[in-house]
């Protein structure tokens, strides 16, 4: 399919948010928002050496809200043309008819509009065919299939890349937009011994190809973690430090996250209200956010109400110095909005001085987990409680595999018993930490 | 159903001024490279959300999508293509994307045949009018008061409202053409409580594939009001749930999220093409105790799980997976029985046209059996009976499953004692259902929200069950 000049894409979408801000100013609304964008790309994924799938994807979407006074409406559509721009913010605006006065509505306030959006080196498409985009899925799948017997199957590798470009307006005036890219190849495995058939993966992720891990490393990580879990037993149930291997730390980071968002704060279900100011964790933690990092994943010049984001630390010496807001919820309580709205962006634990190795030696004798299953975390109460696969470790050393076992505990008392961040950041996304230790958890298992 | 075909055809190709040979003529284009199978798949999609928050209509939104999505298969390769323009030259531009995963080969002319005739679960008209806006805005409001007068430790309740209306028509080098208008709406409420400093959350809900009048009816919206403030009351009392392997008692009905997770994924066609699944190469053989027998049904009327033909033009049908606990089928869709030489099961779905279709479950439940529920509880001495569950997830290739309990009881002394807090339970899959001993009498399906995610596609889908004994199962509490 043609490919359209960023510069030219840029311009059209900018014409269209204008449109749909003119749109709604003609039907009457006293406020308005709107962000379109457009976006391509191709997936393709090798299976035991063979072509399985080549798709090719073309998504548009155009979303506004309109405010009269203290009301509200919202619609979006994946069609970008003139008649769409009109019966979209019409549907938008009847939906407004019905929705109550709000007195915390609105965009968010015009001081805080960014000034300019800064280049953050987020666009690098790949010009790649599919033949050639095979041929590196088939790389990385050779590779995660050769070195050992007991590789029998393969869920295949998958490349993918897109890139687009997203334009956000109001009527502050304010209109900005940027192309971004992203790339992807992942890989999953299966190992099988006469205990039965294990799985696992491993991916890498980036704005431009050049930063991808190469796709034989990728495939041979994904085998090496298919195959440590071969022969995985239960465990008795027991109480027991956990070590969270950085991948799934990450997750933790998310939970955090989670409970000092907005909407958890105003609705009172969050484990951490009023945490504002107090040591949630041990004084080594720092937790910091950059949203301005260049080809980070998640980089933005300005957040999804044009407000200017910038660096700052969400946890230092151990306490929360801020909470995750967009203006609204900074409204509903009495505050200012933290330019969140849309999520945190690229967060990083300050990584600590031991290794993988090191972080084993601290525990002695416990468990890493490498594998977390279902949703098990209640963010109103903090309790936690979720399946989970990894090592035992006896004496610093790994001992043998695990898995059909749950951690438990209660994140309070998980983040306030962290012992350790290690400096084993070895894992791809917009979260990046290394190994966390816990102190204690209780294992259920046979 | 042919007047549904019609509907479809007035709604997806007359604004385009495409006819079936239109369609024989994309199908043409996408077979001229000697491939196996084709098809297209054209798709509007209107939806509508409200939700009501501190007692205000916080939010609504609309939204429209639309486009085709084209499938090009050759052996165990698929290229697939999608636009958002449904005119003849955009969709013959995606054909060319989406066969060029086959080299040249003999070409092959398609004839559609008549439009699929299948039974009509639901009504073809669109939920988003079955109410006018401002009733849409009261039932809320109505569902937020009932909460609120149920209890004065109530503090927060949000409660969520969704129709969409879906129009489907779909195209396939084997002649198939079919067509179908699906309706789904949904209400959930969420509800905080707090007492003496400690809060919890309840939540509840329901839908099926009609109208709105759907939540009016038997009281159902108010109901789910009372219920989720029930849960959350409830959590209110709980105490640290245990942690080990014991006997579990699944109440009935949503807990049947079990056999979603613990076995449906595993008898999905493409894991077992793949041999990827536990379950590859079982049929035939025991995988549940004599008492359990499991369906997959998408005939049932209004379920939301349901469909009266799948998005590959093939009616749904009642799928007997587990028979007096014999593995006896998966689930299928086109492309994974056509090389596993099986039958469609009906079972071809897909999020969107911006998505390939894949063997996804319906509404998957077990059959009643011979016990009383409480003859069930009454058996264990010492475990766990769990009645609302969160969400689920598998790995098929190891078997190992969770749920995560959102309300259950310590059974002690074969009596439902204190309420516990939710809890994770892990199992195998292969291995679970061999360990039930006791079925009730009292099958329930589940209310109607449920959701299943699978390879970033999302489907609605039905579960249920009778109360189930489960010998040993994981409970992931604190109390160790």
């Amino acid at each position: 399919m043609p490919e359209l000049d960023p510069r030219e894409r840029l311009a059209q979408l900018q014409q269209i948010v204008q449109d749909l801000l003119a749109e709604a100013r003609r039907q009457g609304a006293s406020a308005a928002e709107a962000g379109v964008s457009s976006d391509q790309g191709l997936s393709v994924t090798v299976r035991l050496g063979e072509v399985e799938t080549v798709e090719h994807t073309r998504d548009n979407g155009l979303g506004v809200t309109v405010y009269f006074g203290r009301r509200k409406g919202s619609a979006s559509t994946s069609d970008l043309s003139p008649e769409a721009v009109r019966d979209t913010v019409r549907a938008a605006c009847n939906i407004a008819r019905y929705t109550s006065e709000d007195p915390c509505t609105g965009l968010a306030d015009p001081e805080l509009m960014a000034r300019e959006v800064a280049a953050l080196d987020l666009h690098h498409p790949w010009a790649i065919t599919a033949t050639e985009g095979v041929d590196i899925a088939r790389a990385c799948e050779d590779a995660a299939r050769a070195g050992d017997a007991r590789i029998t199957n393969s869920e295949g590798a998958t490349l993918d890349t897109h890139h687009g470009v997203f334009v956000y307006g109001n009527s502050h005036g304010f209109v900005g937009g940027y192309p971004t890219s992203r790339h992807s190849l992942s890989c999953a495995v299966i190992g099988e011994d006469d205990a039965g058939m294990q799985r696992d993966y491993w991916y890498t992720t980036a704005r431009a190809a050049e930063d991808l891990d190469r796709p034989e490393d990728v495939g041979r990580r994904a085998a090496e973690r298919t195959l440590a879990r071969l022969g995985a037993r239960r465990l008795n149930t027991r109480k027991a430090p956990v070590l969270f291997r950085a991948e799934m730390a990450a997750g933790l980071m998310r939970s955090l996250v989670g409970a000092v968002r907005g909407p958890a704060l105003y609705r009172r279900a969050s484990f951490l209200l009023d945490a504002l100011g107090q040591p949630l964790f041990p004084a080594f933690v720092r937790i910091h956010e950059d949203p301005l990092k260049r080809r980070g994943l998640s980089s933005s010049p300005f957040d999804d109400e044009g407000v200017a984001t910038r660096a700052r630390d969400l946890v230092r010496d151990g306490v929360l110095q801020g909470y995750v807001l967009d203006s609204y919820a900074a409204r509903r309580l009495g505050t200012v909005t933290t330019g969140n709205a849309g999520g945190v962006r690229n967060l990083t634990a300050e990584l600590g001085p031991l290794d993988f190795g090191g972080l084993l030696r601290e525990m002695g004798t416990g468990l890493v987990v490498t594998e977390l299953m279902g949703q098990g975390v209640n963010l109103v109460t903090g309790d936690y409680s979720r399946g989970a696969a990894g090592f035992w470790v006896e004496n610093g050393a790994v001992a043998y595999p695990v898995e059909e076992i749950t951690i438990a505990g209660n994140l309070r008392d998980m983040f306030r018993g962290l012992v350790a961040i290690g400096r084993d950041a070895d894992a791809p996304g917009s979260f990046r930490t290394g190994s966390w230790l816990i102190e204690s958890m209780t294992i259920a298992g046979e | 159903m042919t007047a549904t075909f019609d509907i479809a055809r007035a709604t997806l190709l007359d604004p385009c001024g495409l006819g079936t040979t239109d369609l024989e003529r994309v199908l043409d284009r996408l077979m001229s490279s000697g491939l196996d199978a084709a098809d297209l798949y054209c798709e509007s999609s209107r939806l509508e959300s409200w939700v009501l928050e501190d007692g205000i209509v916080r939010e609504g939104a609309f939204s429209i999508e639309r486009g085709a999505g084209l499938r090009a298969m050759s052996g165990e390769k698929t290229g697939f293509a999608f636009t958002d323009d449904l005119q003849l030259p955009a969709l013959l531009e995606a054909a060319d994307a989406a066969r060029a995963i086959a080299r040249a080969g003999q070409g092959r002319s398609v004839a559609l045949r008549a439009p699929v005739v299948a039974p009509a679960l639901y009504g073809a008209e669109s939920p988003l009018a079955s109410l006018d806006e401002a009733a849409k805005v009261e039932l809320l409001r109505r569902v937020d008061a009932e909460a609120r007068a149920q209890d004065a430790r109530v503090r927060q309740v949000i409660v969520s409202l969704v129709a969409a209306h879906d129009v489907m028509l779909v195209a396939a080098s084997d002649g198939t053409l079919a067509g179908d208008v699906r309706p789904l709406v949904r209400l959930n409420v969420s509800v905080i409580v707090e007492a003496d400093g400690r809060r919890e959350q309840g939540s509840s809900g329901g839908g099926a594939r009609g109208a709105l009048d759907f939540l009016l009816g038997e009281d159902r919206a108010l109901g789910y009001a009372r219920e989720a403030v029930r849960q959350a009351l409830v959590n209110l009392e709980a105490v640290d749930a245990p942690a080990g392997t014991m006997p579990v008692v699944l109440g009935p009905g949503w807990p049947g999220v079990l056999l979603h997770e613990a076995i449906g994924h595993g008898l999905e066609g493409d894991f077992n093409r793949k041999g990827t699944s536990a379950f590859a190469g079982r049929i035939g053989q025991a995988v549940a105790s004599p008492l359990c027998t499991v369906v997959d049904d998408g005939t049932l009327a209004g379920r939301r799980g349901s469909l009266s033909v799948d998005d590959e033009g093939t009616p749904t049908q009642c799928t007997v997976l587990i028979e007096n606990g014999v593995l006896k089928g998966y689930m299928q869709d086109k492309m994974n029985a056509r090389l596993m030489g099986a039958q469609p099961t009906g079972n071809g779905r897909r999020e969107s046209y911006a998505h390939l279709p894949m063997p996804r479950m319906t509404n998957t439940y077990m059959l009643a059996g011979p016990h009383e529920p409480a003859e069930i509880v009454a058996s264990v001495d010492r475990g766990l009976y769990a009645v609302n569950f969160g969400g689920g997830q598998v790995d098929i290739t190891s078997g190992k499953f969770v749920f995560s309990a959102s309300e259950a009881y310590l059974i002690e002394g074969g009596k439902i004692g204190r309420p516990v807090k939710g809890a994770t339970l892990i199992g195998n899959g292969p291995e679970v259902l061999t360990r039930v001993s006791m079925v009730g009498n009292d099958l329930r399906l589940d209310a109607g929200v449920g959701s299943c995610g699978k390879e970033g596609q999302t489907v609605p889908v039905g579960v249920g069950q009778p109360t189930l004994r489960v010998d040993e199962l994981t409970v992931g509490g604190t109390h160790a």
